[in-house]
């Protein structure tokens, strides 16, 4: 009788895989009929345009008698009827390549955007693939220098710590910060905490505070806010009305925005229309194309476009990431401001997340996230963003790593906990002075070292309520808040303040793109993006260059050689090296050599792994003497600090023939003297996992091969750790042993001493 | 246009034309100190943006390619005296099913225009209203 076998019905990976964070992202079939289609659905209308005495009577397909409210605002107020004719007969694939050649200029582009229909522009951009989107972006967007924008919001609602991760965030270098609500109540405190910190360190970053239209507005003429986003707009008549709006409504706010000198984009993204229940089966990208279209034409400087709240829907679909860059284009095409996106979290997996965010972080853009989550996950009131306060130094080194511009400038650990006092101490005396609410000095102390708001002990959401509801009462603005901070020694920040909301009686910052930088504002206008091939545009200049180059834990080889000196008395405590001259070659039969390198011992101390080279010499001399069969030499070369040829140098010094090389490092080889430099017997490429019990067993394996046997290999376990950790040690630390290197040096016998028992 | 019309080497005005600037009440930038905030005669009304303020800006956008721009620049200008209660209320009243006719929408065009000299501004609510009875929008939704 014979058991049948057990088949495993599962290959074994695809369990490894289900446990990948990937996984907990949930993806889509495409379906255009149902509207989960990204570029194109059968449901898109064909471009075309008919002008009739000077006015539009028919846009992609559809006469002005059946127009719905998109299109006839379109109609009406996007399309230039003298130009379309002209520009509608440019073919696509012609506009396709205009987008990505350099010598054709930007201003010619979107001087024919407006006379393009929404169908046109999506023709258009499909076309291209995700490279030439992103190059398109790069040379279209409006003004010349790349920025970001931070989210700034906590679980609580607590106004010292708002004011402490405002300052944090300005001391980033974001634009722009946004902050929103836990309690909608709260909207006051939430604007007066945020605008008081971003007074912190320095003037210009611009501010708003997300919440109802009218609220909104009132903040806004309160002088606390100096910008808007939240003007939503939409690609479906029916989905426009849900979202209790018109393109009338919305124009008509768009005025009032500008009327109080605050500068205003609308929002709008690929998916909100497939969320809101309204796609009328197109895809996502057309309809986008006329939400892009609409905003031209309601007179905004600018969008928040690239998916938003529907990035995450989006990204579930075949080409989503894609879309999200194609619709981005299409605004900066439509000389539009472009916030663009990358801040809903579309995803769980961190690989997607950073190739995601790359294409921008090269292209630049006006502001590369709307918003980056300055803040940690959990105190992110508009949901976790693409990036997060988590994840802000691998952006910071992403940076670095490309030489782009992702508007961040990397900050001391001692600078950021001075402007963390500074922006809860301004805060408390404000409120003080103003009589809202008075902070202790243990609610301040432990805003400032909090990294969320799980480890502070500060104001309630109740306490947040009552503050907001105060500053309404006692009709506080920014003025107030000027003198308040001036009266208690804020000099500065009321300067910074005073100068901010001084830019609103020029009205220079609603124009297209604007952002203060350096007291200066600086937009599409002034700054505009003049790209023109290699060494034209935005580039890194040597300043900037070493700005984004300065994260912290850098090494170099002074670092490494303080850092030996540490060890150094301590293995001066253990063991002692005696030179005894030449080294000749031993007839002896037992004979085994190690060979060191020539700062091993000298100025070296420590394996990558952090073993006492005492310790790693006594394992590797115990495994050898250890069957009693061989006897270990210690010979230091100093011609070489190459493993392969310290170890055959070694061989063909050692009577048996057998030799092991070692490196300072932890690098250690068994050769044989007849054999070819880079065919060992056996070698320890992997220092910094390379254990004391690992040396014993090299040790050992040299005496048998001395002996003429054939042991098993050692096998160091290696368990996938990345190089990236320990490389930029190993090439200092080699350079330091190859500069003692001297050509032809003869090798030298060394007398070793074990001092103490073993560390 | 004029040949005084601004264009893009003009802006921005607070740092290239600093002269041209000047608040509701005749203030000009120069006089927005902190000692004057301290004093008291600064006040909220003094650092609001003015009409002529927005038509300077209009020129500017006009002369930088973005004339869709410019006109809500012109339109916004014919907002800045129109008292914030009034913006909202004709903001609310242009929201879907608000209005139950046109009617409501061509009063409020008419008080923009007579009200307040916005004239842009009311013809664009005229529009919506011919816009909305056509569309169906002036259907109760709650």
């Amino acid at each position: 009788m014979t058991t049948p076998r057990a088949l495993a019905n599962r290959w074994k990976r695809f369990a490894d895989w289900d446990e990948r964070p990937l996984r907990l992202d949930k993806f889509a079939v495409e379906d255009a009929r149902n509207g989960f289609a990204a570029f194109s659905s059968p449901n898109d209308p064909k471009p075309s345009i008919v002008i009739a005495d000077g006015r539009v009577a028919k846009l992609d397909g559809v006469a002005a008698a059946d127009f719905d409210m998109i299109d006839a605002f379109i109609a009406r107020y996007h399309i230039d009827p003298a130009l379309a004719p002209e520009a509608m007969a440019i073919p696509s694939s012609d506009y396709a390549r205009m987008l990505v050649d350099m010598t054709v200029p930007r201003t010619t582009l979107t001087r024919l955007a407006h006379g393009l229909t929404p169908a046109k522009l999506a023709e258009v951009v499909t076309e291209l693939s995700a490279l030439e989107i992103a190059f398109a972006y790069s040379k279209m967007r409006a003004r010349r220098t790349p920025g970001n924008q931070a989210h700034v919001t906590n679980a609580k609602d607590d106004p010292l710590q708002l004011a402490a991760d405002a300052a944090t965030a300005v001391a980033f270098g974001f634009d722009e910060i946004e902050t929103t609500m836990r309690v909608s109540r709260n909207a006051w405190a939430n604007a007066l905490a945020c605008c008081v910190g971003s007074s912190v360190g320095r003037m210009g970053t611009l501010f708003q505070c997300s919440s109802e239209e009218a609220e909104e507005l009132r903040i806004g003429m309160a002088g606390f806010t100096s910008y808007a986003e939240t003007v939503s707009v939409y690609g479906t008549e029916k989905t426009f009305i849900d979202g209790d709006d018109t393109p009338w409504s919305k124009a008509f706010l768009a005025s009032a925005y500008a009327s109080r000198g605050i500068k205003m984009r609308c929002t709008s993204g690929a998916g909100s229309e497939l969320l809101m229940g309204f796609h009328e089966a197109k895809s996502l990208l057309y309809l986008e194309a006329r939400c892009l279209c609409l905003q031209r034409g309601m007179g905004v400087q600018g969008t928040q476009n690239g998916g938003i709240d529907g990035a995450p829907l989006t990204c579930t679909l075949p080409g989503g990431m894609r879309e999200l860059m194609a619709e981005n284009l299409i605004a900066v095409w439509l000389d539009l401001e472009c916030a663009s996106g990358n801040d809903a979290r579309a995803t769980e997996s961190e690989i997607r997340v950073g190739a995601k965010i790359l294409p921008y972080l090269i292209a630049g853009s006006d502001l590369i996230c709307s918003g980056f989550g300055s803040i940690l996950k959990y105190d992110n009131s508009f949901n976790a963003s693409l990036l997060n306060a988590e994840e802000m130094e691998d952006y910071l080194v992403l940076q670095r790593d490309f030489e782009a511009d992702g508007g961040l400038t990397p900050v001391s650990e001692t600078k950021v906990l001075e402007l963390r006092k500074r922006a809860v101490e301004a805060l408390g005396a404000v409120f003080d002075e103003l009589g809202l609410m008075t902070p202790t000095e243990a609610m301040k102390d432990s805003v400032v070292a909090a990294s969320g708001s799980d480890e502070t002990e500060s104001f309630t959401p109740r306490d947040a309520a009552l503050i907001s509801q105060a500053i309404q009462d006692k009709n506080i603005t920014i003025v107030d808040v000027v003198k308040a901070l001036a009266t208690r020694g804020f000099q500065q920040e009321a300067e910074n303040l005073l100068a901010l909301v001084k830019l609103r009686v020029s009205g220079d910052y609603l124009q297209t793109s604007a952002v203060v930088r350096n007291d200066r504002v600086l937009s599409a206008v002034n700054d505009p993006n003049d790209y023109a091939g290699p060494g034209t545009g935005y580039r890194v200049g040597p300043e900037r260059r070493e700005q984004i180059s300065n994260i912290r834990d850098v090494l170099d080889q002074h670092e490494v050689l303080r850092s030996e000196r540490v060890h150094e008395a301590a293995e001066a405590a253990r063991i002692r090296y005696r030179p005894l001259g030449e080294a000749k070659v031993a007839a002896d039969p037992t004979d085994v050599v190690i060979g060191i390198s020539p700062a091993f011992g000298i100025k070296l101390f420590r394996t990558l792994a952090g073993h006492a080279l005492s310790d790693v010499l006594r394992a590797l001399v115990g495994g050898i003497e250890g069957a009693g069969s061989a006897k270990a030499r210690i010979i230091r070369m100093h011609h070489t600090a190459d493993t392969s040829f310290l170890g055959l140098s070694a061989a063909r010094l050692a009577g048996s023939g057998i030799g092991i090389g070692i490196q300072a490092k932890g690098t250690a080889i068994i050769h044989h003297k007849d054999r070819l430099p880079h065919n060992n017997l056996e070698l320890f490429s992997n220092a910094p996992i390379t254990r004391l019990e690992h040396y014993r067993r090299l040790g050992e394996n040299a005496a048998a091969y001395a002996r003429g046997e054939l042991p098993e290999p050692v096998v160091v376990p290696y368990r996938g750790q990345a190089n990236s950790r320990h490389h930029a040690q190993v090439a200092l630390i080699y350079a330091i042993e190859t500069g003692l290197t001297s050509e032809g040096a003869p090798p030298e016998t060394v007398a070793i001493e074990f001092r103490e028992t073993a560390s | 246009m004029s040949k005084d019309t601004l264009g893009i080497a003009d802006y921005p005005l607070a740092e290239k034309r600093p002269e041209l600037i000047e608040g509701h009440h005749g203030k000009r930038l120069a006089d927005l100190t902190m000692d004057a905030v301290l004093t008291g005669s600064v006040s909220m009304e003094d650092l609001r943006i003015t009409a002529k303020a927005l038509r300077q800006q209009a020129e500017i956008a006009r002369a930088a390619g973005r004339p869709t721009l410019a006109d809500n620049f012109e339109r916004s200008a014919e907002l800045v005296a129109v008292p914030q209660e009034v913006i909202m209320r004709i903001y609310e009243l242009l929201r879907p099913g608000r209005a139950r006719n046109p009617e409501q929408l061509m009063a409020a065009a008419g008080e923009l225009r007579n009200g307040h000299g916005a004239l842009r501004m009311a013809a664009f609510v005229e529009e919506a209203s011919a816009v909305y009875a056509k569309r169906g929008l002036f259907t109760r939704r709650y």
